[in-house]
Formats: structure tokens, sequence, C-alpha cells
């Protein structure tokens, strides 16, 4: 199964949590997780931002799940990088 | 568990509420126990029994007002805000923390508006409570009760002080001062319909 290094996401979220904790929570999610936030537009309870998330191997199903129980909801994924799963005799050499 | 409360406590700012609750409510179970003192006071008839007995009711009445008052205000903002929330983000949020937050908010809420009056009310009253188990504390006891009544209200402004940024000190002596009008209110009523 190809494993996900990098997924980028449209995501409209409440104003609370803030950015920085929306992203830290995303980060602690897996070993080695890089994010990157983007706020594109700030309304009255909303913000809209444009996440970036990069790793080894991501756990997509696990990171849409805790963006919507921080109240946030995926609009769209924009990009993703994926690679194959590298096969037993190559792991093992 | 204590992580995901105090998450909970945040996103919600809960906190603010809670401590806003319990200085309200903490001084109306001051200046109640005080107005009731002062009445047993200026009458000069009350036992320490019948003292005790009406200021205990009057602080779990107090304790009770304050938990269902606050759960049913705060259960219904939390729940408009949610609403509302909802309607911004165009989707259903019952299984996030918001939802979560919603629900155990006003619990907590109501918890602290409840328990402010009738702890501060207990400590009121401990010099009564010693008096009844024949523990002097040098003092008559209503007397002692009525300084502590004094010093709470003077301690709460000084909280509230502490939190507004201003100068403690004014806003504890305000406090303060509101307590001593109360008590002397109570006094000229007492004395005009002929109690005192």
């Amino acid at each position: 199964m190809a494993i996900v290094t990098r997924v980028v996401l449209d995501i409209l979220k409440p104003h609370q949590p803030n950015v920085l904790e929306f992203a830290s929570q995303l980060a602690d999610l897996g070993v080695n997780y890089n994010v990157n936030l983007v706020v594109q537009e700030v309304d009255d309870k909303t913000h809209s931002v444009i996440l970036k998330i990069s790793g080894e191997r991501l756990d997509f199903d696990a990171i849409t799940r805790h963006i919507e129980s921080m109240g946030g909801s995926v609009h769209s994924i924009d990009e993703v990088d994926v690679r194959g799963e590298e096969s037993k005799e190559a792991v093992a050499e | 568990m204590f992580a995901r409360l105090r998450y909970l406590i945040e996103l919600s700012h809960a906190h603010r509420i809670a401590r806003r609750y319990f200085i309200t409510n903490g001084f109306d179970g001051v200046l109640t126990i005080l107005g009731l003192l002062m009445g047993f006071r200026a009458s000069g008839l009350a036992s320490l029994d019948v003292m005790i007995g009406a200021c205990v009711g009057s602080a779990v009445a107090l304790l009770m007002s304050g938990l269902t008052s606050a759960y049913i205000s705060e259960s219904a903002e939390k729940a408009y805000e949610l609403h509302e929330l909802e309607k911004s983000m165009a989707t259903s949020l019952e299984d996030s923390a918001h939802a979560d937050a919603a629900r155990l908010m006003p619990w907590l809420v109501a918890l602290v508006n409840g328990l402010s009056p009738l702890l501060l009310a207990l400590l009121i009253l401990v010099p009564l409570l010693l008096a009844q188990q024949q523990i002097s504390v040098g003092l008559p006891p209503v007397d002692s009760a009525l300084a502590i009544a004094f010093f709470l209200a003077f301690l709460l402004g000084a909280f509230l002080g502490r939190l507004s940024r201003r100068f403690w000190l004014w806003t504890a002596v305000r406090a303060l001062a509101i307590a001593l009008v109360t008590s002397l209110i109570i006094l000229f009523i007492n004395r005009f319909i002929g109690l005192s």
C-alpha cells in the first residue's frame, strides 16, 4: 500500500483552538510530523487555512479525524506526495 | 483526563466565566451571611443554634441557586454559541471538542457558582461552629464571624483588582465599603423598626 509522505489541505476551522495549538496538536499525531499552517482568510468566527503536513509515513485518516475533533473541516486535498511501499526483499537487503 | 479537561476549558474560555461567577456569587454569599449576622446581632435575641441553622440554611440555598441558575444560563449560552459556530462552519460539530466543551463546561461553571457562596459562608460561620463546640476564639463569636465576613469581602475585592490589573487596594477597599454600607443599612432598618 502506498505511503503518504506529504499532503496539502484547504481547511476551514473555528478561531479556537488557535493556529499554533491546531498545528501543534497535528504535529503530535506522529513521529517527525512537520506541519506548516498558513491563514488565508479570517472571518467573524472562522479561519480558512492551508495546512501542509509531511512525514515519513502520514496517517491520513488520523489527521482528518483530529482536524474534525478540533472543529475543522477539510474543504479539499490540494496536493499529495505518496511513495510505493518497499518490498520485503528490498528492506532485507 | 486532566489535559483534556484543561484543553476544553481553554477552548471555551470557561476559566474566565468561572472566575467571574466565583467573585459575583462569592460576594453574594458573603453579603447574605453578613446580613443575617448583622440582623441577629441587632436583635440580640437569637441563640447560637438558631443563628447557625439560619446561616447554614441560607448557604445551602445559595449553593442550590448558584448551581441551577449558572447551569441553566450557561448551557443555553453554550448551545447557542455552538449553533452559531456550526452555522459559520456550515457543518455539524457534534463530534468535536467544541460540542464536548458545550456539554461539560456549564457543569464546571455551575459548580464554581454554587460552591463559592457555600464555602465562603462556611468560613464566616467557623467562630459560631467553634463556639457551639465550646471552643473560645477570644472575641464574641458573632463579632468574630462579622470580622471574617468583612475580611473576605476585602479579599474578594483584592482578587478582583488583580484580575482587572487595577490597584488591588482600591478595589479591596471598595468591596469592604460595600459590606460596611450594607451593615449600616441593616442596623438602620433594625433600629427603625424597633428591633434594637
